[in-house]
């Protein structure tokens, strides 16, 4: 019994002070209780009647008086004549927060005489809980409620946009409206679902609950999952994380006119074909005419030909004349999320979101009407065909092509005699790499970007895409990554093979090359290297003479160290053996990388060579001074001779006229 | 000294025999071979000689070409050998034989005197020496290529064949070291053929722009007598010698062998001329 004690004092005090308020209403009442009651404000009779029997069932009911008109005091009556303004938020903090920066506010603080403040929804005394049928906004009563200020032909009505005037009856017409009026539905969005009660704002504006970003989340308070009906159109996941990337419910379902419907069926093909089906139509745009003509039988054979133009044409609207007007390019995200996402990050996407008007757009390679699968022969972008789609901008002569450094230059021409080209071209192979197997097909970027296929650190793997077990080899080679921690630059794929210019492995042409590829790197070797027998020959052009690849291994190259190199002790005489058949023990000892110039390393290569040195320029310096020596005294000798000579003949003469001289006497 | 026919009659003196001359022609003709397709090798990182490759039909053709007349080279040195076995036998005399005389080609004590008296002849303080049969620069031109064959020969071999060398059981960097010797060697051999060979035989100013003596194997008695004192003196006391007096070369010969020669010998020039080049441009 004791325990009840406490309880029993409490519900003392309590009921005390109820009749104590009820004391303190009754007193107002006095006065306010009289319907004759009344003032004059602005020279208008306005009365100051209170029904308290009306108050009595009010939620309020369980309030005194004062609590809301707090500056009257019960013991001093009467009161002031102007009591200041009943503040609602001294209770409703949140719903006045809200309608404080509603568009209802705004107007209202504008002193516009229109503008609803609290009790123009609610009332003043005789306020009801909105789950009260009663009240004036429970969700059945919620349209005549707006209605009453934003029904057609009323004075807000006037202010607003035309289409938008005609909202109570559309509303009512629509399947929210019918589903609220004829059966009855208390669940049915009505004015506030949507607009929320009293955090109305424009849709411009991105907190309102219809701002486009937002109506998305607003629709789907009722409609759950509303993205499994839509997922033809919708990838689930983007309907409210990148409800931008999609349409939004009210583009296809206007607001406030929802019809049970399916959206193609109000907006059929054929409405759209009895403009675009003329020839002749066409649309100025930045002066010059611009054909509009759609040409219908060649769209049934694309690869949208189930889609309605509705589907992609999505901003489309019947308040515009025409509907499609304005209505913008196309979004292909709307279905090609993955690819869009991809087309935005790449080189292309960049360039067109900043207005580079030679960055093409979705329909620049896939065209528009005519959109054809990749894997239709006719289509630009069928393997075959892709080199020239892309050769269209990247070739020379054509300005995204001279944009580009030197070195890129030639890349379609190159790529024509590459052995992918060639590939592609002349064997026909469908499974040989274009443009877009390296490149990709949207995320294309400049190698330097970390996230480019063709990046340093990507290209192993992109390669691998087509030479997996080339990847495999290389992946536990000396040069991977993977196996050699260094801060050095280790080889990529096209380090070795060229990019556009990729060749056959087996040509001279890439043999020859090989070296210098190695070479960038090894310098040392590769200058030994043509010190032997081996890099003479090839220099000389020769591919059969054994080069970098053809001892070391490709993709394979081990540490020597490794059991598995190829130049390991137990199999080096096997890889000499691929040319020298009788390759030995002793055979392999060949030093081919040997310099005569490292006596530390070489020591006998170093003596003989230097004995030779000393064997030739002493036999030359001997001869040279020899020949030097001889060479004057020669001519000195032959000039003597020939002096001699001419003596001897004068001589002779002389002699000659003697004899005749002394045969005559 | 006019040049008549009638003087050249019996006036010409046969130092070289016909096999001889004909083993001169394969050293010629094998030893240009080897020089240009080897140096090609050497100085494979020269555009010239990459150029000359090419021209040539690839380093496939002038490995076969080097292979060949090194083939060549082994078969005149043998064939000589076998003339000096022949000889001796003719002779009835024994190997010594060679090793003596005037007629030997091996040095001896009056090559040093005479190298000696050049010098002075050289620097004007003394006269020509009254050189013989062979000159001390003949006798080194000789053994010149008797070590060459030798010591490129051999290093030559092992390169052809390194897996049956190393197979024998010598180390795999004998390899390197035979083509340091080979290459060098050879340098030194075409080196000194192309230039001191060349002047001392052909450009000196008396026998310039060429001594053909080695292809008609005739030379006038008189220049052998201006030349050689010392051997004209001993034909000219030896009637047995004598018996090689005869006449001049017939003119086709003489023809020839200028062709021949002076192609020779431009061809040298030519090579000597691109090795020095590729030296000094590309070596160094």
């Amino acid at each position: 019994m004791k325990k009840y004690i406490p309880l029993l004092f409490t519900s003392i005090i309590l009921l005390s002070s109820v009749n104590a308020q009820s004391k303190d209403d009754l007193v107002c009442l006095d006065c306010h209780g009289d319907k004759t009651f009344t003032t004059t404000r602005n020279g208008k009779k306005v009365s100051l009647f209170v029904n308290g029997k009306s108050f009595a069932g009010s939620v309020h009911e369980e309030i005194s008086c004062t609590s809301c008109h707090s500056d009257v005091d019960p013991n001093n009556l009467p009161h002031s004549e102007k009591l200041s303004k009943v503040v609602c938020a001294t209770c409703h903090e949140t719903p006045a927060l809200h309608y404080d920066r509603s568009l209802h506010a705004q107007a209202f603080k504008k002193g516009l005489s229109l503008a609803p403040t609290c009790i123009s929804c609610h009332t003043k005394h005789e306020i009801l809980s909105s789950k009260n049928p009663k009240s004036r906004t429970y969700v059945m009563n919620i349209p005549a409620l707006c209605g009453q200020c934003h029904k057609e032909g009323t004075p807000v009505s006037g202010l607003v946009n035309p289409e938008e005037r005609k909202v109570l009856s559309d509303y009512s017409e629509s399947i929210h409206g019918e589903g609220l009026f004829k059966r009855g539905l208390i669940v049915t969005a009505v004015c506030t679902s949507c607009h929320t009660s009293h955090d109305i704002l424009p849709h411009t504006n991105p907190a309102s609950t219809i701002n486009r970003n937002n109506i998305t989340k607003t629709c789907t308070q009722c409609h759950r999952q509303i993205e499994q009906v839509h997922q033809k159109v919708i990838r689930g996941a983007l309907w409210e994380k990148e409800p931008n990337k999609i349409p939004v419910c009210i583009d296809c379902h206007a607001p406030h006119k929802v019809r049970k419907v399916f959206y193609d069926d109000s907006f059929p093909d054929d409405k759209c074909m009895k403009c675009h089906g003329q020839k002749d139509l066409t649309k100025v745009i930045n002066g010059k005419a611009v054909s509009l003509y759609v040409d219908l039988a060649q769209f049934k054979k694309s690869a949208h030909t189930n889609n309605s133009c509705i589907k992609c044409h999505t901003n489309i609207s019947n308040s515009k004349n025409p509907v499609c007007l304005n209505s913008g390019k196309v979004d292909c995200s709307i279905c090609h999320t993955t690819q869009v996402d991809d087309y935005n990050i790449s080189l292309h996407g960049q360039k067109h979101a900043a207005g580079d008007k030679t960055a093409p757009y979705c329909s620049d390679c896939h065209t528009t009407h005519n959109v054809q699968s990749k894997k239709d022969i006719s289509s630009p972008t069928f393997a075959r065909n892709v080199p020239e789609l892309c050769g269209k901008c990247h070739r020379e002569g054509k300005n995204i092509a001279t944009a580009l450094d030197e070195s890129k230059l030639g890349i379609v021409a190159n790529y024509r005699e590459s052995i992918h080209g060639k590939g592609l071209l002349q064997s026909g192979l469908m499974v040989t790499a274009t443009c877009v197997n390296c490149h990709s097909s949207h995320r294309e970027l400049p190698k330097k970007d970390p996230r480019s296929t063709i990046n340093p650190n990507n290209i192993a793997a992109t390669c691998a895409q087509c030479h997996l077990g080339v990847y495999e080899d290389f992946k536990n080679s000396i040069h991977s990554p993977n196996i050699s921690k260094t801060d050095k630059k280790l080889p990529v794929c096209n380090d070795c093979h060229l990019s556009h210019e990729i060749n056959r492995v087996d040509l001279s042409d890439f043999k020859t090359s090989i070296i210098n590829q190695c070479g960038k790197c090894h310098k040392e070797v590769t200058e030994t290297y043509f010190d032997t027998f081996h890099g003479k020959v090839s220099k000389l052009g020769s591919f059969r003479a054994a080069r970098c690849s053809d001892c070391h291994g490709a993709h394979n190259i081990l540490p020597v160290e490794n059991p598995a190199s190829k130049l390991s002790r137990g199999k080096i005489v096997e890889t000499c053996k691929k040319c020298h058949p009788n390759s030995n023990k002793k055979f392999v000892g060949y030093l081919t990388h040997a310099t005569h110039h490292n006596r530390e390393k070489y020591p006998y290569l170093f003596y003989t060579f230097w004995f030779m040195v000393i064997l030739l320029t002493g036999t030359f310096a001997f001869f040279g001074i020899h020949t030097l020596l001889w060479f004057p005294r020669a001519l000195k000798e032959n000039r003597r001779h020939k002096e001699l000579e001419k003596k001897v003949q004068e001589e002779n003469a002389t002699k000659k006229i003697a004899e005749e001289y002394n045969r005559e006497d | 000294m006019t040049d008549t026919s009638i003087e050249k009659k019996g006036k010409y003196y046969e130092r070289f025999d016909a096999y001889s001359r004909f083993l001169h022609v394969l050293v010629i003709t094998s030893f240009i071979l080897l020089a240009i397709t080897g140096m090609i090798i050497k100085f494979s990182g020269s555009g010239v000689f990459q150029t000359l490759s090419n021209m040539m039909g690839g380093y496939a053709v002038t490995g076969f070409i080097h292979r060949f007349a090194a083939i060549v080279t082994f078969i005149y040195f043998g064939l000589h050998i076998g003339y000096l076995i022949r000889k001796i036998k003719k002779k009835n005399s024994k190997f010594t034989s060679l090793l003596h005389g005037e007629n030997s080609l091996v040095p001896n004590k009056k090559d040093l005197t005479e190298l000696i008296a050049t010098m002075k002849w050289f620097v004007g303080k003394g006269p020509r020496p009254q050189y013989g049969r062979w000159t001390y620069w003949e006798k080194f031109d000789y053994w010149a290529v008797f070590w060459g064959i030798a010591v490129i020969g051999s290093s030559g071999l092992i390169l052809w064949f390194p897996e049956f060398f190393t197979g024998l059981g010598l180390p795999g960097s004998f390899i390197n070291i035979a083509t340091i010797i080979h290459s060098d060697e050879a340098l030194l051999a075409v080196g000194f053929i192309f230039t001191y060979h060349f002047f001392n035989t052909h450009f000196r100013p008396d026998k310039f722009p060429m001594d053909t003596v080695i292809f008609t194997g005739k030379v006038h008695i008189d220049e052998l007598k201006e030349d050689r004192p010392r051997e004209y003196e001993i034909i000219m006391q030896d009637p047995e010698l004598q018996k090689k007096l005869g006449d001049a070369p017939p003119v086709f010969l003489r023809r020839a062998a200028r062709i021949f020669g002076f192609t020779a010998l431009t061809t040298g020039v030519i090579l000597i001329i691109l090795i020095i080049y590729s030296m000094i441009f590309l070596y160094q």
